[in-house]
């Protein structure tokens, strides 16, 4: 077993970029702006200490946040600065208790830095693992709500100084309804922090490691660039995953559904794929892949589709016309294939009654 | 009616005269020091050499890599007051922050961030603070700045802010040039800020480049009024060269591409540009360059301008190769500019991979007889070693199955072969003034990239407005109206925000008036 991950510097933050875009599936936001924010806290001479999920104590008080809105304004109105911190605080003013440690709610894009970079303003560690081991678009869409916590109350902070506190909802779906109500009002860009977890519920919720494996994802592509080995294999073999396909991007569309980025590809393979088509739909994330018109990967399971030469994973808003792209699938965590997680995040939670959920590796 | 395309590179300047779609003459010359020496030069060789009188010609379109390389090599460049109007949002990445030590240095590093800013769709995060606008200009006045950036959050969805601080500013600062974000770069602060501090920061150069391109016409002879290439092959005229000097990062390539569609008459191809130490692939998609969809480094700071997607390697007509005997290796290191005094068929002791060329019978020139030390074998290795090179390269390229045509193009295309994979080559003619017929015939453009709210229109109403902004963007800036087509358009609904907001980016292009 290789040595634990115990603190993030510096010199990981290049690798845990890439990993996390990979593992983000085409969504949740460019962790680019969240490096350089990390960067900034590190050269301030703070720290980000990393707590293994399993040495993590029962009783603890793990609070699970990240910033909230739309990608596209990510990069437009960069945060303030401590916005999760503020909304951090808010919680432990509600629960009237001190936090002792900080998970991200998703490892995928944006995300996995913020509570990170939260965590060396709040002198706090953060925990070797996520709430979904990828991305979602919606907050009931992670292990803390398919396994049992209530997100409420749950506290958001813009970056003028307001702070909304959302005491109680009926279920996590609302309090996702009022978030979204509350994001548009503060200008699409807020830190969002909800009800604290005790450690012993997080050690059996939350996705393990998965600070871990961005990191070593993101250095098994830089050192394939180094060596120049292939990184699309690499990758896979860093994951257990399988290519899909090697194809070109044929036919592109895009259009809006309840304020959500929904469409779909066309690629045309080549290279040991010549002669099959494949379809991509997306949903933000890209969600199901269809060879030759039968499904192969889907939801909870991981499409990734990275540039088919340097192995970097491509988002949904840099797709083009014509690209070059390796589709990878990468097997979800059983925490997210079990019934009560595909209710949430399989086929049927994103509108495909057609299809029913098959772990990758026996498609 | 004769139009004169020049194209000034780092080592040449090179000059065609066009008359409609002929091609009259077409000369190089050494660029010079002070650039304006290579330009007389050219140009005046290309009238001689088209037989035309000077005053016949109706326009003048210059293309140049001088502001690229100021970047590069970090000379020429002014220092900058950059100015971003945001708080409290976005105080935790100050201007600069991810620029190398170098480049930050070359500008100075001063940057000032005051409140104000819009939300995406248009509120204020917080109002123009005068006072805190004077205190600024107090503070530039006194570190003796006189180019001033101001970027605003979402100034693509609203400029007012930055007009307002530019106008307030430009009291307290009557000498200071300005540029504001929102008139050269899209949405992502970062990288339309750095673009906004670097186009401060050569505006000065710009003038002086640009007066030095005047009087070198007018020692020419030539009255006529003159162009700027920009990016994607379209004209700016002076006074907008002046004033944005970063449009022109990429013209080289386009200006290439452009010309190898307009000389072979296609628009759906590979081009590759063989230099003397590498070579540029690029795609043509409708006689347009294939835009890069990342950013884009240039001199290490991270842009989003819409630039060509090229593909370099390192090989041109100057290469260095192994010698018989050695492991075979073909590059990436070259003789360059010296080619003509240390390749063998020139009597130097280099072996290039113009040396192969011409021991194989391919091109011409030089002494043959210098290579009778090098064997047919050797030769043809590494022939089969630069074509499997050159493969690759229109393999990453290539967006299609269809059998387009490798367009080869530049001085050192010698280097192509017949047939690149199963894609059959074509050599135009004036091959190795491509560059400066793309100058030539650069085109007038408008564009719009900006959010759109769908909540009272419908989207097809949207995508109407935009091509109408577009539209008569490019009428005032020269276009002919009646020719105006629509270049490319993109729309991206923006994820997660109810209301329908969708992102527009759109570009509609038309010949030159006149």
């Amino acid at each position: 077993m290789a040595e634990r991950l115990r603190e993030v510097t510096n010199a990981d933050l290049d690798a845990i970029e890439i990993g996390a875009a990979i593992l983000g599936t085409g969504g949740g936001g460019n962790p680019y702006i969240g490096k350089l924010r990390c960067r900034e806290e590190l050269k301030k001479g703070r720290r980000i200490p990393v707590i293994p999920l399993e040495e993590l104590p029962d009783d603890a008080l793990v609070v699970s946040l990240g910033g909230i809105g739309a990608p596209v304004v990510g990069v437009e109105k960069i945060e303030e600065g401590e916005e999760c911190l503020r909304a951090l605080r808010a919680v432990e003013r509600e629960v009237g208790k001190p936090v002792d440690a900080l998970i991200s709610v998703e490892i995928g894009g944006a995300n996995s830095m913020e509570p990170m970079l939260t965590a060396a303003q709040a002198g706090l560690p953060v925990v070797d693992g996520d709430g979904m081991g990828r991305a979602f678009p919606e907050m009931q869409m992670c292990t803390w709500s398919i396994y049992g916590h209530r997100e409420a109350p749950a506290a958001m902070a813009d970056e003028k100084g307001s702070i909304v506190v959302i005491r109680d909802t009926p279920d996590d779906i609302w309090l996702e309804r009022i978030a979204r109500a509350v994001v548009v009002t503060m200008g699409a860009a807020a830190g969002l922090a909800t009800q604290p977890m005790r450690g012993a519920f997080v050690k059996r919720a939350a996705i393990p490691g998965t600070i871990t494996q961005a990191l070593n994802l993101g250095r098994a592509v830089l050192n394939a660039h180094q060596t120049n080995a292939d990184p699309v294999q690499t990758v896979i073999n860093q994951e257990r995953g399988r290519l899909l396909m090697t194809a070109k991007i044929v036919d592109l569309e895009r259009h809006l559904k309840g304020g959500f980025a929904v469409g779909h590809l066309a690629l045309e393979g080549f290279g040991a794929f010549a002669g099959d088509t494949g379809r991509i739909d997306l949903q933000n994330e890209f969600l199901v892949f269809r060879r030759n018109g039968n499904v192969e990967v889907c939801t909870p399971d991981l499409v990734v589709v990275l540039d088919s030469d340097t192995g970097l994973p491509i988002t949904t808003e840099m797709l083009r016309y014509g690209q070059r792209i390796a589709v990878l699938g990468l097997p979800a965590h059983p925490l997210m294939r079990s019934p009560e997680a595909l209710a949430v995040v399989g086929p049927a939670a994103f509108g495909y009654d057609d299809i029913t959920f098959t772990p990758m590796e026996t498609s | 009616m004769f139009r004169i395309g020049v194209d000034v590179g780092g080592t040449n300047t090179d000059a065609v005269v066009m008359q409609g779609d002929q091609i009259l003459s077409g000369v190089k010359s050494p660029t010079t020091e002070d650039v304006m020496g290579g330009v007389v030069d050219a140009v005046e060789r290309a009238i001689t050499d088209a037989g035309i009188e000077k005053s016949g010609v109706t326009a003048v379109m210059i293309g140049t890599t001088h502001f690229t390389n100021a970047v590069v090599e970090r000379r020429h460049i002014a220092r900058t007051a950059a100015v971003r109007l945001c708080l409290p949002a976005a105080q935790c990445l100050p201007p600069m922050v991810d620029w190398p030590d170098d480049m930050c240095e070359a500008v100075g590093g001063h940057f000032w961030m005051a409140k104000g800013g819009n939300e995406f769709d248009g509120r204020k995060i917080s109002a123009l603070d005068m006072a805190e606008i004077d205190t600024i200009a107090a503070e530039i006045g006194e570190a003796g700045i006189d180019t001033i950036a101001i970027t605003s959050v979402f100034s693509p969805v609203s400029d007012e802010m930055e007009r307002a601080a530019m106008a307030r500013l430009a009291e307290r600062l009557p000498d200071a040039s300005f540029t504001l974000s929102s008139e050269i770069g899209r949405l992502g602060i970062l990288e339309r800020e750095n673009a906004a501090i670097m186009n401060a920061s050569l505006r000065a150069l710009s003038e002086r480049t640009v007066d030095a391109f005047g009087r070198a016409l007018e020692k020419v002879g030539v009255t006529c009024p003159y162009f700027i290439t920009q990016n994607d092959g379209t004209l700016m005229n002076r006074d907008f060269v002046q004033s944005y000097p970063v449009l022109t990062f990429a013209s080289g390539p386009t200006n290439s591409m452009r010309g190898a569609a307009f000389l072979s008459g296609k628009t759906e191809a590979i081009v590759v540009d063989v230099g003397g130490t590498t070579t540029d692939v690029g795609a043509l998609v409708k006689g347009f360059p294939r835009p890069a969809s990342t950013t884009v480094d240039v001199g290490g700071v991270r842009t989003n301008f819409r630039m060509p997607d090229v593909f370099a390697i390192g090989l041109g007509g100057g290469t260095i190769v192994s010698a018989e005997g050695e492991p075979l290796s073909v590059g990436p290191k070259s003789v360059g500019y010296r080619l003509t005094q240390e390749a063998l068929i020139f009597g130097g002791k280099t072996l290039t991979t113009s040396d192969i060329a011409v021991g194989l019978g391919l091109a011409d020139f030089g002494d043959t007889s210098a290579l009778t030390g090098v064997s047919p074998d050797h030769m043809q290795a590494v022939k089969a070693h630069t074509d499997n090179m050159l493969l690759n390269a229109v393999e990453r390229m290539r967006v299609s199955p269809d059998p387009i045509p490798v367009l080869a193009v530049g001085g050192g295309s010698i280097l192509v072969p017949e047939q690149v994979g199963d894609l059959p080559v074509i050599r135009p003619e004036h091959f190795s003034v491509a560059n400066a017929v793309g100058a030539a015939i650069g085109q007038i453009s408008g564009e719009v990239d900006r959010i759109f709210s769908l909540e009272s229109k419908s989207r097809e109403e949207a995508l109407n407005d935009a091509r109408k902004e577009a539209t008569d963007k490019a009428i005032a800036a020269g276009a002919r109206p009646d020719s105006i087509e629509l270049l490319d358009q993109e729309d991206v609904p923006l994820a997660y925000l109810p209301g329908n907001a969708t992102r527009i980016r759109l570009k509609v292009v038309g010949d030159m008036n006149g």
